[in-house]
């Protein structure tokens, strides 16, 4: 991929993805790491499009930007009288080096590696490949994430309703 | 200047490096809740572009994968953040070094 506004659109939409993970760890009110995660989320769904998943990402705003936000807010206001800042816990330095340990580790294998990349180029149809995989190979598994949601829904208003 | 696979991974390694911090070391537990989500997102991105670049006969199928992450993911916020709530009412606090009752 080498055209000149993809290349530009790549790294705008890092540094916008990368940058609102690094303020969800570092903004002090939890409601402003929420506005900053679903920053993220849609940063994350650019940079599907410029990977041309345009149905992923349409998926990934409506599902992550759109509902796990909302629930995420819900369960702050539904916990009122909780601590309503961000802090980091006692072992925050472990966590730190622990977490740089991976992501170098992770990049590092990813750049070393000699990957069998094809030069078939951008997909031409993806929302119909889809349809047709989630109902020829992947059907079992299709029917089984129906049955994974319907479980937890009702096992989430199970466990909040009152008694 | 291009961009290939390699800076999709490392973008991934990144989001994944950041969310790991995110669950390991924030007190709130809807924080370590949003830590996990970056975490799946970051996998989420490496299976996207490996679906794009890699040699593969169904090359489709990583995106089929994403569908299904999604959905779980979906189903564990909602069960989660669940769970944080019937906590904060029994406990009146959402501070996971504070939940220890099964501690010894």
């Amino acid at each position: 991929m080498d055209e000149p506004g993809v290349v530009a659109a790549f790294w705008v939409l890092t540094v916008t993805t990368v940058g609102a993970a690094l303020m969800v760890a570092l903004v002090r009110n939890l409601l402003h790491a929420v506005l900053f995660l679903v920053l993220s989320f849609v940063g994350v769904a650019g940079l599907y499009i410029t990977l041309s998943a345009d149905f992923v990402a349409m998926a990934q705003v409506l599902i992550y930007a759109g509902a796990v936000a909302v629930l995420v807010l819900f369960a702050i206001m539904l916990t009122p009288r909780a601590a309503r800042d961000n802090a980091d816990g006692d072992l925050w330095a472990a966590a730190l080096v622990l977490a740089g340990l991976v992501a170098t580790t992770i990049s590092l294998i990813a750049t070393r590696t000699n990957w069998a990349v094809s030069d078939r180029g951008a997909f031409a149809t993806t929302a119909a490949d889809i349809g047709e995989a989630l109902l020829d190979p992947f059907v079992l598994p299709f029917e089984i994430a129906s049955v994974v949601l319907v479980a937890a829904m009702i096992g989430a208003i199970a466990i909040v309703r009152e008694e | 200047m291009t961009v290939e696979l390699e800076h999709y991974l490392v973008v991934g390694a990144i989001l994944f490096g950041i969310g790991l911090y995110l669950a390991l070391a924030k007190r709130n537990a809807i924080g370590v809740l949003m830590g996990i989500e970056l975490m799946l997102n970051a996998v989420n991105l490496t299976l996207v572009a490996f679906s794009r670049f890699i040699v593969s006969p169904r090359p489709i199928d990583g995106q089929v994968f994403v569908i299904f992450i999604i959905t779980v993911a979906a189903a564990e916020a909602a069960v989660a953040l669940a769970l944080v709530v019937a906590i904060y009412r029994h406990r009146q606090t959402v501070d996971v070094s504070r939940m220890n009752l099964l501690r010894w």
